[in-house]
């Protein structure tokens, strides 16, 4: 049989990252990554403790992270889950065990999405040229997370730092919102 | 600069600036508008009126301007038409150019319209003029019309600058830094909110910018600007905005302020944006956008020399530019008695002030009168000459009786007049704030609010600076307790040297002269006068709405900031009734205009909408192929070889696929995997098929519909488990779908435990069709069994491609065996490598969309959005047998029972064979019965598809037409502009109808 397993292809391949504008804004590709789209009745957020180490979010737009997990309120009954690359049939039949009590679906999501990290003093003004929200940390703590419209797109934006958030976007939007993100930081070149 | 004050104003005597307007070099400083260096250089006369072209000079200091409007930009990509000249920040190079005149400004063709047509062009003139023959309207009267008109040249090279955009929340807002804005902004930065004071000027501080003479809690109002600047500076919470207008008040407290970055520069950064509009969402605005002077309406008001006093006041203590060396001053308000006084001071001879008012008195009154000025009490101006510049103001006593007298001419350079002050209430009003109408002031002021706003100053009819600074102040504080922030102590501001000022005038002027004659210009940029809107008052209209549409009175781009108060007046003494019953135009946004460049931001070229590429794009683009867009996707068209056309092209991939084996990159079908205990619960009431007794590793055809019944959506559906769909929906329906499907799952069955997750993107998909794909295939699944008892045509299976995990289907959109290979999305690209690979010993033919079209439609398999038309039932296109009759409901079952839906004549999917088997239809042709009959026909169907067919080795077509399997072999006709097309209607399949080659 044919084997292409070695030969994976992300859509941030080329794309351009570096800008003169690095010093006020970086834009930086996150390695590839499993992800799950989590979704169950009340009960599931307690029944995955033993598979993550921490109860899911109940709490609108919040995060849980720990060890090599994290899981993203995104939805009153939905989360996206993330873990390393390559661990997404195990972590898969973990949750399904450890769920089975709990009317639940869990679909692999790893390639549909890219990730992105923008971070810099300037991290807030530049989405703020595609997203309508309030970045201010008392309206858009770290650990925030939400679904929301950067550009044209749809995107999950979750705020690890003060001025770092990670960008969450279906694989074929990337060239188009990093165009974006470059055209939208450009007036910051040093 | 002739006209230039030895000393004094805000510019920077340091800094000379070169600029040049209409080709001629003229010297300026920094810190002048083109307006004040136009003044300083003695240049009154600088546009060409709308309509009369007549000539027109600077009319004010502000936005508010009607008549200088001046193109201004080094070359076409640079140019901006119909700026304003006083708030165009002038710098070293500025190029500006008057408008509206041919062949030059001092000798206009267009001005006979004035001097001899102006008669013949009364209100209304467009609306009686040209109503027939209707065919002239597109073909003469419109393109004369705008070559006419139209001010300001369109540049037609793409505009060089760019434009950003950029959201921002704030909780308290300012609008205007004016003396209420600045003591707003001071007042609400100590609540610890965020704070954001916007102003449209490049120096915030209003008109406190040329008050020399009030002093401020000690200090002067420059001084006192200055301090208020610093300390909001000094507050990290607080932004400051100049150079940024505040055009639309939206609902729930949306605004939008276009600021102005590189205008005022002469080499911009090419990084900066020319404009970034803002997006602002406040919890709390208080506007603060002052008032603006209006004119006095008295015969040939409009010569250039003739200027707001304010503005006069203005020019003189803010840039030091004398407007004039003599004026007459022409009132019916205090304010401009300080206006005299301060020209006076400068040097400029006040020849007389005559003010409408028989009794007036006062202090500034008096001051004039002690300053040795003439004061005219009574008195109003009838006429005025000189062509080019104003040399003569007329001046007559108004007699007991309400006429003019005889008037003295008295000689001059520069007219001034103040007819009083109309609040600025835009803003309030565009925020469906409600207006109220202030008796003494005879002005509209903001009444009941709608939004979370308040009004501050001026623009709320407050005219003393004592009382607008401590309203401002006040304003501040109270939105500071609305947003819950700490709330400032109340202060009082002391001024010193303030006097309360009153006055004003609606309307028209007498003057005794005779009324077809004159023209007294009630808007200046349409070139509306009192004798236009009198004429409309008489023809009928009574609501200022139908005045304004039918004089264009307010119409134009400064959207009446001079004229609308003194057409109200007009009206209102023509009707003889009050002011308010006349009513009030609606006040729209933008306040001022904003180029289309703000409005796009960066939203332009490769950024105007996401293009979505395949993972075959790069091998696709490499291999020569031709793109098509569907939706944002850009997916291969055909792979054209050296010297094919695309018919060449098609027909070969067609032949490969019939004959051998094409792959196609399938990606792009939309993807939905429903998941849950009560997912085939779900898919039963979701589609029109049974799904229940799907096996698992089986698929099935499904077709969705909407509540109305009719075709939505369609797609192959695998079952992967009891409890997982593997949902495929049409490429342009995914979000659709996806969307139709969470609204029902959401309120409609809310019990069911089923998710939905659009997967879309998680997979690339492979499409591997034709006799030989059997063998491609295999040597991409390893042991996979896949002959045709193991995995007949419509299987599914999760198993490894390539030595991916994958999930391989079998099926067919082509009538061959087929099979569509599904792996992780970033596998995508060298599946499609592999694929390659693996058929070449058979000659894999990559094929694209127009071969997917052909060899479907030789199947007779529909797109829906091709034959569907968002009408047609799932009988209407041959799929009855996909409705599960006996489901006990799903989506679109209620409305299939409606009788209409069955009815024989509805239009129903046909084949068509044209007579001639080389003719092509054009897609969209029209199906008539009888070719003979008279126009318009009847007509009774339409071609949604039509092809060249390979297979068929004739041209083929799909057509929905009038109770159609019943015309089965009867002929029909297709009226074509060429000639009239006959055609045998016939199944819609026309190959391998038995579908024997899938199981091959």
């Amino acid at each position: 049989m044919v084997d292409i397993s070695s030969d994976r292809r992300t859509v941030l391949d080329g794309l351009q990252f570096t800008s003169p504008a690095d010093a006020e804004v970086r834009i930086e590709p996150v390695a590839a990554m499993s992800r799950l789209a989590l979704r169950g009745r009340p009960g599931i957020e307690t029944a995955v403790a033993p598979v993550f180490g921490f109860n899911l979010p109940s709490t609108a737009c919040t995060s849980a992270t720990a060890a090599e997990y994290a899981a993203l309120w995104v939805g009153p009954d939905e989360w996206l889950v993330t873990a390393p690359d390559g661990r997404v049939d195990v972590v898969k039949a973990a949750l399904e065990e450890a769920c089975a009590g709990v009317p639940h679906a869990i679909t692999d999501i790893s390639h549909r999405n890219v990730g992105l990290t923008i971070s810099g003093p300037k991290a807030t003004w530049v989405l703020s040229h595609g997203c309508p929200l309030d970045f201010d940390l008392a309206a858009f703590p770290v650990g925030m997370c939400t679904r929301t419209l950067l550009g044209r797109t749809e995107v999950v934006l979750w705020r690890r730092a003060e001025d770092t958030f990670r960008i969450e976007v279906w694989r074929t939007f990337a060239d188009y919102l990093i165009g974006f993100l470059n055209e939208a930081r450009k007036e910051l070149a040093a | 600069m002739s006209f230039r004050k030895a000393a004094g104003g805000r510019i920077d005597r340091n800094k000379p600036i070169s600029f040049s307007f209409d080709g001629k070099t003229y010297q300026g400083y920094a810190g002048d508008t083109l307006a004040s260096a136009l003044l300083a250089n003695g240049v009154h006369l600088v546009g060409r009126s709308f309509k009369y072209h007549r000539p027109r000079g600077i009319l004010t200091a502000g936005i508010d301007e009607p008549n200088a409007l001046v193109g201004v930009g080094k070359d076409d990509a640079h140019y901006t038409p119909n700026l304003r000249a006083p708030v165009i920040e002038l710098y070293d190079g500025l190029k500006a150019e008057s408008q509206n005149r041919w062949p030059s400004l001092g000798f206009d063709i267009g001005a006979v319209n004035d001097l001899l047509l102006s008669r013949f062009i009364p209100a209304g003139f467009y609306y009686k003029t040209f109503m027939w023959p209707k065919s002239f309207w597109t073909k003469v009267y419109e393109p004369k019309i705008r070559a006419a008109a139209g001010l300001g040249r369109a540049p037609e090279t793409p505009d060089a600058a760019r434009y950003t955009q950029v959201y921002q929340t704030t909780d308290i807002l300012v609008v205007g830094a004016g003396p209420a804005g600045l003591s707003a902004a001071l007042s609400a930065s100590r609540s610890g909110k965020r704070v954001m004071l916007v102003d449209e000027q490049a120096e915030m501080g209003g008109s406190l910018l040329h008050n020399l003479t009030e002093v401020i809690e000690g200090k002067s109002a420059s001084e006192w600007v200055a301090d208020a600047l610093t300390e909001l500076k000094a507050n990290p919470k607080v932004t400051l905005l100049p150079r940024a207008t505040a055009f639309g008040y939206y609902p729930h407290n949306f605004i939008g302020i276009n600021e102005r970055l590189t205008d005022h520069l002469a080499n911009p950064p090419a990084n900066l944006p020319r404009e970034r509009q803002w997006q602002v969402r406040a919890g709390e605005v208080v506007i603060a956008i002052g008032s603006l002077e209006r004119p006095l309406v008295f015969p040939d008001n409009d010569r250039p020399g003739v200027m707001m006093a304010e503005a006069a006041r203005a020019y003189v203590n803010r840039w030091g530019v004398l407007p004039g060396r003599r004026a007459v001053i022409a009132t019916a308000h205090d304010s401009a008695y300080r206006v005299a006084l301060d020209l006076k001071a400068a040097g400029i001879q006040i020849a007389t002030i005559a003010d409408l008012r028989g009794d007036v008195s006062g202090e500034l009154v008096s001051a004039a009168e002690a300053a040795g000025i003439r004061v005219q009490r009574g008195a109003v101006i009838t006429g005025t000459r000189g062509r080019k510049r104003i040399t003569q103001a007329h001046v007559a006593r108004i007699q007991p009786n309400g006429t003019a007298a005889a008037p003295e001419a008295i000689a001059c350079d520069l007219l001034l007049m103040c007819g009083g002050w109309t609040p600025s209430v835009h803003l309030f009003s565009q925020s469906r704030g409600k207006l109220t109408f202030d008796e003494a002031l005879q002005a509209y002021v903001p009444g009941q609010s709608v939004e979370k706003e308040r009004s501050a100053g001026a623009c709320r009819g407050l005219f003393d600076l004592g009382a607008i600074l401590e309203d401002g102040w006040k304003a501040g504080a109270d939105a500071a307790a609305a947003v819950g922030g700490v709330v400032a102590p109340f202060r009082v501001i002391d001024v010193k040297g303030s006097v309360k000022e009153s006055g004003g005038y609606l309307g028209a002027l007498p003057h005794g002269r005779n009324v077809n004659t004159v023209k007294a210009f009630v808007d200046f940029q349409n070139d509306s006068t009192a004798k236009d809107i009198k004429l409309a008052v008489r023809e009928g209209m009574r609501s200022i709405e139908h005045v304004k549409r039918y004089t264009t009175t307010g119409m134009a781009t400064d959207q009446g900031k001079t004229s609308n108060m003194n057409a109200l007046g007009i009206v209102a003494d023509t009707l003889k009734t009050p002011v308010p019953a006349v009513g009030l135009t609606t006040f729209r946004p933008p306040y001022s205009p904003i180029t289309f460049g703000a409005f796009a931001g960066l939203a332009r070229g490769d950024l105007f909408d996401p293009l979505r590429k395949t993972p075959s794009h790069d091998w696709a683009t490499r291999a020569g192929a031709a793109f098509e867009p569907v939706g944002q996707w850009m997916r291969a068209w055909y792979f054209a070889r050296p010297g094919e056309d695309m018919h060449a092209a098609v027909n070969r991939e067609v032949k490969a696929v019939r004959s051998s084996v094409g792959m196609f990159d399938a990606s792009t079908l939309g993807k939905i995997e429903v998941v849950g205990p009560d997912a085939a619960a779900f898919m039963n009431l979701l589609y029109t098929n049974a799904w229940t007794k799907l096996g698992v590793g089986k698929c099935r055809y499904g077709v969705m519909l909407r509540e109305d019944g009719f075709v939505m959506d369609d797609g192959v559906v695998g079952r992967l488990a009891e409890d997982r769909f593997h949902v495929t929906t049409t490429t342009g329906g995914a979000p659709r779908v996806l969307h139709h499907m969470e609204d029902y799952r959401q309120t409609e069955f809310p019990h069911l435990d089923v998710w939905l997750t659009s997967t879309t993107e998680q997979w690339a998909v492979v499409a591997v069709q034709g006799p030989k794909a059997r063998d491609v295939v295999r040597k991409l699944v390893g042991d996979f069994d896949l002959s045709k008892e193991a995995f007949p045509p419509m299987s599914v299976a999760e198993t490894a491609i390539a030595c991916v995990p994958g999930r391989l289907f079998s099926v067919s959109f082509t009538g061959e065996i087929g099979y569509e290979l599904n792996v992780p999305a970033d596998y995508g690209a060298a599946l499609w490598e592999a694929v390659f690979e693996a058929g070449r010993e058979f000659g894999i033919t990559p094929y694209g969309t127009e071969t997917m079209h052909v060899a479907r439609a030789e199947k007779g398999y529909i797109i829906v959005g091709q034959e569907t038309d968002g009408t047609a039932t799932p009988d209407d296109v041959g799929l009855g047998w996909a409705v599960g009759k006996t489901k006990p409901d799903f989506v679109g079952k209620r409305a299939l029972a409606r009788p209409a839906m069955s009815a024989p004549d509805r239009k129903q999917m046909v084949g068509l064979f044209t007579e001639d088997p080389k003719v092509v239809i054009e897609e969209g042709a029209q199906i008539v019965l009888d070719p003979n009959q008279p126009v318009p026909m009847k007509m009774v169907g339409h071609v949604t598809s039509s092809y060249w067919s390979p297979t068929v080795g004739r041209s083929i077509a799909i057509a929905m037409l009038r109770g159609g399997r019943a015309r089965i072999g009867e002929t029909v006709y297709i009226p074509m502009p060429e000639g009239t097309i006959a055609a045998k209607v016939v199944e819609p399949a026309f190959y391998d109808k038995e579908g024997e080659r899938l199981n091959g």
